[in-house]
């Protein structure tokens, strides 16, 4: 025969899922939270989003030049730690801190480590505790929502600090008219972005279910058996956004069954044990983070049953 | 009953529906049919007829050299025209080249077979050895060696699959619409022999009327018709007998190690045949589709009729052909030219457009774990995979790379387009080599 046949392993047909669609699926999931913080927030906030997702393409793209790899910016992994870093800065930051955050997160945590799946932490959420320690003041200067630069504390922060003024009610933690980061405040549009991620088989309910629960369960035991503190630690804090679309962080979380139950569990003990009893009101990062360190420890201890092998 | 299953596969889309209706077509008649002495898992067969002999329908060709090798016999009547080596799906090998005369002049040595039921175990298997019977699903084991296992091994199951997984394929759901009485009587001829109380057939679900024929079928002898969810690899050994009795083989195992003894259909419905009418196997029942073929066909053909010739016996190619394949598109075999022999295990010849066998570009892998969670074997392909790219054949090991099933579904999901499945090939052959030494 005349024409030429490919000849390659099988299988010959392969899923249509692919890194870009899977990476655009987050980024769709997490608009209607980061829109809300827009909302919420003004048109500053939407500035900052920009800035953040623009200087972590444009990262992205030149440390890929230099290490003379495909530039995938087109793949939408940059565009999502970008979104995610932005929704995780409160509104009030000066607007260079997300330039540098994105440049962080990319270059650093990212690209530095091998690039895409090769992070061994949150590049997210290792930007924003470097921006947490080296400009403390600016990352935690609250805006009021929708007032003009009254601060306010995060709802957490009240609850932490005990302080004079009312705790905001369920209902506004719920719909997000509350104090906190751009993303963070509407925990209603981010459980919706999360349920989509589930539907779309992205994520698994394991790791934020398995979160949210430790989390509501120690915090219910803790506060004394308290439905309205503990709902407002569900929902009022960084909590829904970490556990969704941080903490599934393909590359820096367990790929074994087991191995993430136990990555989940860690990061809600720790998360509690900070908030409650630690210097800070939220423990979200810290222990997404510390538990993203010890992942590849806990995928060695977490090796699935061989089919056939011994139960 | 529910639907039984297994954990862990994957759900590709079917493409059964160019040919799952269509009544299986005769094509009996090739002017040449090129015989290979090796259609099976084993050694080659020695060639028994020579340049110019004349030889009958049913005529031994090739002599099985081992145990564990089948015998092969002429599919038509003619002249030899020649014992040669030649492209095969299974290598450059010894094949022999048969004019057909057209006349289906059946040799003398095709007696019906007396009953069953009359009949030692011995004597059936022994009948089945001669007959040159192979693993018809794709694998082309051969069929005696798995009916005797050891005395320390008794069997008390015989597990058929008809769950026909691979995409595309539907002979075996044809075969089971149109001949169910052959699968029943061959699975009876084998619960006989092995002295089996437990006969099941797992077929999925997404051939309901090949359910409800084959429960008809079967009704009256015990033997248990299942419904399997239609999941890829449904119809893989391991899984297949998981879904059916809830067993697992011991890593490393055989069915045998838990007295399971497994088949493919067409294989039984050929044993079957073989006791109506003595005739060994020489025929065989084989899907020839994809969108780079005119007219897709379920065709019952003789085996060596060149694959060309069945090809064009569809209209020919749709267009210019991009990848032949001997099976279906998650376990089939690429082929590089289309001048080869169909043989006693091809199930089906896929041909896919040039678009189509495209080759996927990889990219970096994301650690998104889907090859984890649909890996049937519950490995970690992810894990295996790096292991075998960096050399590191000892480590690869660790992960059980020996216990892939070679299924294909960790490639199949891969976001990344990884070649997973390709490079844990590599070090199962690097770890088996190395204990060989």
């Amino acid at each position: 025969m005349e024409s030429r046949l490919t000849v390659s392993s099988s299988p010959h047909i392969r899923s249509t899922e692919t890194t870009q669609k899977i990476m655009r699926d987050v980024t769709i999931a997490l608009l209607p939270a980061a829109a809300f913080g827009v909302y919420n927030f003004g048109l500053r906030a939407l500035t900052i989003l920009v800035l953040s997702i623009v200087s972590a393409m444009a990262a992205e793209a030149l440390s890929q030049k230099i290490r003379k790899v495909p530039i995938t910016v087109d793949d939408f992994s940059a565009v999502v730690t970008g979104l995610l870093l932005g929704m995780n800065l409160p509104v009030s930051v000066p607007l260079w801190l997300p330039i540098v955050g994105s440049a962080f997160a990319i270059i650093i945590v990212k690209q530095a480590f091998g690039g895409l799946g090769h992070n061994f932490m949150n590049p997210a959420l290792a930007a924003r505790a470097m921006l947490v320690a080296s400009w403390p003041v600016e990352m935690t200067t609250w805006t009021a929502v929708k007032a003009d630069a009254v601060s306010s504390a995060t709802t957490l922060g009240i609850l932490k600090e005990g302080l004079n003024v009312p705790v905001p009610s369920i209902t506004d933690a719920l719909l997000g008219t509350i104090g906190g980061c751009i993303g963070e405040t509407s925990a209603l549009l981010l459980l919706l972005g999360g349920i989509y991620l589930i539907y779309r088989g992205v994520i698994s309910i394991r790791i934020p279910g398995l979160y949210i629960g430790t989390v509501a369960i120690l915090t219910f035991i803790i506060t004394g058996f308290d439905v309205q503190t503990t709902m407002l630690h569900v929902l009022a804090g960084g909590l829904i956004l970490g556990a969704f679309f941080m903490a599934t962080d393909y590359a820096s979380s367990p790929i074994t069954a087991k191995g993430q139950v136990i990555y989940a569990i860690g990061m809600g003990v720790i998360t509690v044990v900070i908030r409650m009893y630690g210097g800070y009101p939220e423990g979200v990062s810290y222990s997404i983070l510390l538990m993203n360190v010890v992942a590849p420890l806990i995928d060695k201890y977490t090796k699935p049953r061989v089919f056939g092998g011994a139960k | 009953m529910g639907l039984l299953t297994f954990k862990g596969g994957i759900h590709p889309p079917h493409a059964k529906k160019a040919t799952e209706h269509l009544p299986i077509v005769d094509f009996l008649d090739p002017k040449v049919v090129e015989i290979p002495m090796r259609q099976h898992i084993g050694a080659p067969c020695e060639p028994v007829v020579q340049k110019g002999d004349y030889v009958k329908v049913g005529q031994l060709v090739g002599s099985a050299s081992s145990f564990v090798s089948a015998n092969v016999h002429s599919s038509v009547s003619g002249t030899v025209l020649d014992v040669k080596k030649q492209d095969t799906a299974y290598g450059y090998d010894v094949v022999v080249i048969i004019e057909n005369d057209g006349l289906n002049e059946v040799h003398e040595s095709i007696v019906p077979q007396p009953d069953f039921n009359t009949l030692s175990g011995k004597e059936i298997i022994e009948i089945i050895k001669n007959a040159g019977i192979v693993g018809m699903g794709g694998a082309g084991f051969p069929t005696h060696v798995k009916l005797s296992p050891p005395p320390e091994k008794p069997i008390d199951t015989i597990v058929l699959n008809g769950a026909e997984c691979e995409p595309y394929l539907t002979c075996d759901h044809r075969l089971m619409l149109e001949t169910p009485d052959l699968v029943i009587k061959g699975l009876q001829i084998l619960m006989h022999a092995l002295n089996v109380p437990n006969g099941y057939i797992g077929i999925e679900n997404n051939k309901p009327d090949a359910i409800e024929t084959m429960t008809k079928a079967a009704s009256g002898t015990g033997i248990k018709v299942v419904g399997l969810r239609t999941k890829y690899p449904q119809g893989a050994e391991k899984q297949l007998i998981f879904a059916c009795t809830g067993k697992e083989i011991p890593s490393g195992g055989l069915p045998m190690d838990i007295g399971v003894v497994v088949n493919n259909v067409a294989t039984v419905a050929t044993i079957g045949n073989l006791f109506n009418t003595g005739m060994p196997l020489i025929e065989r029942i084989c899907t020839v589709t994809g969108k780079g073929i005119k007219t897709p066909k379920n065709i019952r053909f003789k085996v060596g009729t060149p694959v060309k010739t069945l090809i064009e016996f569809c209209d020919g190619y749709n267009g210019t052909p991009g990848k032949l394949l001997l099976g279906g598109p998650m376990m089939g075999v690429a082929q590089m030219t289309d001048n080869l022999p169909a043989m006693k295990n091809t199930s089906g010849v896929l041909v896919f457009t040039p678009e189509e066998a495209k080759l996927p570009e990889p990219s970096l892998c994301i650690r998104c774990g889907k090859c984890v969670s649909t890996c049937p074997a519950f490995l970690e392909p992810i894990q295996i995979s790096a292991y075998a790219l960096q050399n590191n054949y000892d480590k690869a090991s660790e992960y059980n790379a020996l216990d892939c099933i070679e299924c294909g579904s960790c490639s199949f999901v891969c976001p990344a387009n990884r070649p997973l499945l390709q490079t844990i090939r590599v070090a199962k052959r690097e770890i088996i080599a190395k204990k060989r030494k």
